[in-house]
Formats: structure tokens, C-alpha cells, sequence
């Protein structure tokens, strides 16, 4: 992996995380009307990593969880050097009337989330609709679009890479950035 | 990590992708068969393309199917059927189609009697082309879907054994299932009568079975094709009756086996020369399956080609 520079280290993610947790939880205490909805890929996972803590401190109430692919909403699609890759979308449940938690890694331009808010559209009309992103690079914006909840804000140059690392072990995820020159996915 | 994009601009033939190109089509179809079972069946990827469907010879599902396709990718579609138009009035193939390609179309769906236009017009002109058929050569996307549903009713399909049953010599749904399952693995055997199977086809990898009771005991996939009425003008067959008493499918053939095979037709079915109506009604039948799976398939089709016009290197 090409040298980065951890911005967040793996305590200070997880005391990020349960910050956000808690957010979510007094906001909407047992999730009752509630759902989550991750955006394929990373968004999944950072979802995912929520609800493990979410869970637990509400009396092991299920949130109601899906996953979202916005491949197929996107304005970029011809525009793009790298074909996209597809994931399913599992979303088994109306949103109409509920509160939608829309989760992603890295708020950038917004327009992930642009076409993740269309695609909703097509699932019901939600009451409302709430961001959660880890990482918001908040001077990188093309549209009007701005997360309820943050883990980090990261004032960036446009040609830097924020990357969330997720760890297969146990309380190693990390956040890093890298400059244009030595960035490897 | 496979390939993320087709290695051709065109979908001209089977014969003519690659095993990858064929498995990013079932891997987008599954998400698109996702989208159009949701109460709003529709993304609007393809919003900015224009489709023509030139239907040089009658069709009906695929046509619809290639319509439906489209419009659940939002793209804008116009349609063109021979009859009627300035074809009969004796414009070449290349005029009519740069004429539609003048009112700035994209993609163009086209089914041909002639075999290999694709190919000529290809060459001719600068937009995807996908072939909805051409003669007795190939039909790709029928072939797609085909192997599409097999692989969803039973799984993986290397090492799977499929007969093809029927008019296999006027077949192009034929062809294209040869190149396609043989492309994925598969074992394949085509079974009909001596004069209705096409001279060295074995050279395609093919087993030839003439016994249709043997050929449905070796299989897990019965593909049964139609008896193309419109194609028989010279005699290939003594008659319908016969054709049907020697090589239809019938429910007494199935139970008598000693294990479930997946009955399969790409329509319209003669009941009861091809296919019985308890065979083609049951549950060994996934008929109605392959209809649904077509739109997903060529949906993924539209979709992945439409991005091979990449717009940042045009």
C-alpha cells in the first residue's frame, strides 16, 4: 500500500464511531419508523458497523437495514474512465413514511448521494431523509448537499484521495490521506 | 477482479465475446432483474441514448422485450418494421439505416434475414449495434437469456449437460446456444431428425443424438426449439404429425426418467407438435421464466455496451 497518512487512528475511529452511534440513538432512541440504508459498497459496511453498536444499547431492538447500488443513477456514467462496478441493491421494505439514515464513507462532491436520493425516490417517499457520512471533505462540493452527521471533517486539496480502511481485525479501521502522486487503491 | 467492461463495442454474435463479457452480463442482469421486480421499475441510466429497433422480419417478444429493455433504462426509443416502409420501395439497407442514424440515434436493436448484415453494417456506421437476430446465423441475446435461466434453476453450468431438440439446421437460437454454453462449460447435444441437423456441426464441439428418449435421459436441460413453419419450403420433415409422434416432448417421456431435467422454449410454442401442453405447463417448465429473464438480460446488454461510449475519450 502506498504511504498515507493516517488522519484518524484506530482508537480515535472508534471512539468516532460510537460518537455517531450515540448521535443516531438520541435522535431516534429505539428506531421505531426508522431505517438505515448503506450505500454499496463502503456505506454498507460502515452501516453495518453502526448497527453492531446501535443494537445492543437499545434493548437489542432490530434496526431495520438496506443496501443501496447507485450505479444505475448515475450522471457520470459515459463520462467515467473506469467502467463502475455493480452491487446489489437489498432494499425489502417500503420507505414511504419512514426516516431514512443514509449512510456513505466520504461525502465529496455530493453526487453519490445526488443519485443515492433519486434512487430512493424510487422505493417510496421517505418522511425524511438524514446523512451520515465518516468523512466529509467539505470544501470539495459541486452541489447543495451536506451531512446531518460527521465523523470527521478533512479540509482537503481537490486532488487528494480520503480513503476510510476497513480492517478485517477487530478495532483497526482507520481513516487516511493520501496526495495524488502516491495514491494505489 | 474480472472485467468491469465488455470487449466489444458491438453484440454482434456469441461467437464473437469472450466467457467474461458473457458472465458481466448474467452478474448486471441479476441487478436489473432486482430493479424491475421493485413497484417503480425503472433507472434512468441510458436517459441521454437513443435506441432504434429496426425490425427487418417480424418479431413480437423480442421485440417487446427489447422495448421494454429500454424504457426501464430510460432511454428514448423509436421503432422501424420493413413493412410498410421505404424498403419496399427498394432502398438499400445501408440508406434506410444511415436515414435513421441522421436523426442522431445511438444504439441501433436490429433483426435481419440476412445472414452477417450486422457485420456489413458495422463496418458501415458508428454506433453499438445489437443483433435481435439475422437469418439462420446467430441470435445472441436469446442465447444469453437461455443460459441466464439455466444458470439460475440450476446453478453453475460447467460440466452441465443441455440438448438442444428440434430444427437445429434453420436454428440461429440454435447457434448461439452452442457458442454460448460451450463459451460457459457445458456439455451439449443437439437431438432432431437426420435431415434437420446441419451437415459437420460436431466441428462446433457439439454430440449429435437422434433418439430423443436417450438424448432427455443424459440431460439436465432440455432446450426445445420450434419447428419453424416459415423456413420448410423444401420438405425436411414428412409431417407435423410425425415430427411430433418421433421428437415431442411429451409428460410420459419425462416421468419416466430417472431424474428431474428443466424444460426450456424460446417461443412461440406449436403445443403439441414440439411440445405437449402438460410438459410445457409444468413444473419442469421455466418458459415463462426465460420471458421475464429477457428484459433483465438485455437491459444489461443496452446498459454495458451504452458504456462503451465513453464520452471523456470521444
Amino acid at each position: 500500500m502506498a504511504a498515507g497518512r493516517v488522519i484518524l487512528s484506530p482508537d480515535r475511529f472508534k471512539l468516532t464511531m460510537h460518537r455517531l452511534a450515540h448521535q443516531l440513538i438520541e435522535r431516534y432512541e429505539y428506531f421505531e419508523d426508522a431505517c438505515i440504508i448503506g450505500i454499496q459498497e463502503k456505506g454498507v459496511t460502515l452501516s453495518q458497523k453502526l448497527i453492531e453498536i446501535i443494537e445492543p444499547e437499545i434493548e437489542n431492538k432490530k434496526v431495520t437495514f438496506g443496501k443501496l447500488d447507485i450505479s444505475f443513477y448515475r450522471d457520470d456514467y459515459r463520462l467515467r474512465e473506469k467502467p463502475i462496478k455493480v452491487s446489489p441493491t437489498e432494499i425489502d421494505f417500503s420507505l414511504e413514511g419512514k426516516k431514512v439514515i443514509l449512510i456513505d464513507d466520504v461525502l465529496y462532491s455530493g453526487r453519490t448521494i445526488q443519485a443515492a436520493l433519486s434512487a430512493l425516490q424510487d422505493f417510496g417517499r421517505p418522511t425524511w431523509v438524514d446523512l451520515l457520512v465518516m468523512v466529509d471533505r467539505r470544501f470539495n462540493r459541486h452541489l447543495p448537499i451536506q451531512a446531518n452527521f460527521t465523523g470527521i471533517t478533512v479540509d482537503s486539496l481537490d486532488a487528494a484521495y480520503v480513503k476510510v480502511r476497513w480492517s478485517e481485525k477487530e478495532n483497526d479501521d482507520k481513516v487516511f490521506i493520501y496526495s495524488a502522486e502516491n495514491y494505489n487503491p | 477482479m474480472s472485467n468491469l467492461e465488455m470487449s466489444t463495442k458491438h453484440l454482434l454474435g456469441i461467437k464473437y465475446i469472450t466467457q467474461n463479457d458473457i458472465n458481466l452480463i448474467f452478474n448486471t442482469a441479476e441487478n436489473f432483474k432486482e430493479i424491475i421486480n421493485r413497484p417503480i421499475k425503472k433507472v434512468p441510466s441510458l436517459r441521454d441514448i437513443t435506441i432504434a429497433n429496426l425490425f427487418f422480419e417480424n418479431s413480437t417478444r423480442t421485440k417487446i422485450s427489447f422495448e421494454l429493455a429500454e424504457k426501464r433504462l430510460s432511454a428514448d426509443v423509436v421503432n422501424f418494421s420493413a413493412s410498410g416502409s421505404s424498403v419496399k420501395k427498394g432502398e438499400t439497407l445501408l440508406d434506410t439505416v444511415n436515414n435513421i442514424l441522421s436523426m442522431k440515434v445511438d444504439m441501433v436493436v436490429m433483426r435481419h434475414p440476412a445472414p452477417g448484415a450486422h457485420f456489413f453494417l458495422s463496418n458501415h456506421v458508428d454506433v453499438n449495434i445489437i443483433n435481435a437476430g439475422d437469418g439462420t446465423h446467430e441470435h445472441p441475446t436469446q442465447a444469453l437469456l437461455d443460459a441466464f435461466s439455466m444458470r439460475e434453476k440450476i446453478g453453475d453450468l460447467k460440466g452441465k449437460k443441455i440438448v438442444i431438440v428440434g430444427d437445429i439446421l434453420h436454428s440461429r437460437v440454435a447457434l448461439s446456444n452452442i457458442f454460448c454454453l460451450k463459451k460457459l462449460g457445458a456439455h451439449v447435444k443437439v437431438c432432431g431428425p437426420p435431415t434437420l441437423i446441419p451437415k459437420h456441426i460436431s466441428a462446433l464441439g457439439v454430440e449429435i443424438e437422434y433418439d430423443i428418449e436417450k438424448a432427455l435421459a443424459w440431460c439436465d436441460v432440455a432446450n426445445v426449439l420450434r419447428i419453424q413453419l416459415e423456413r420448410q419450403n423444401t420438405k425436411y420433415i414428412p409431417s407435423l404429425r410425425e415430427y411430433s409422434l418421433h421428437y415431442g416432448v411429451k409428460k410420459k417421456m419425462l416421468d419416466r426418467l430417472d431424474h428431474e431435467i428443466v424444460i426450456m422454449h424460446p417461443g412461440p410454442i406449436n403445443r403439441g407438435i414440439e411440445l405437449d401442453s402438460d410438459v410445457a405447463d409444468s413444473e419442469h417448465s421455466i418458459i415463462l421464466d426465460q420471458v421475464e429473464n429477457g428484459v433483465a438480460v438485455r437491459m444489461a446488454v443496452l446498459y454495458l455496451l451504452a458504456g462503451k461510449r465513453n464520452l471523456a475519450k470521444s
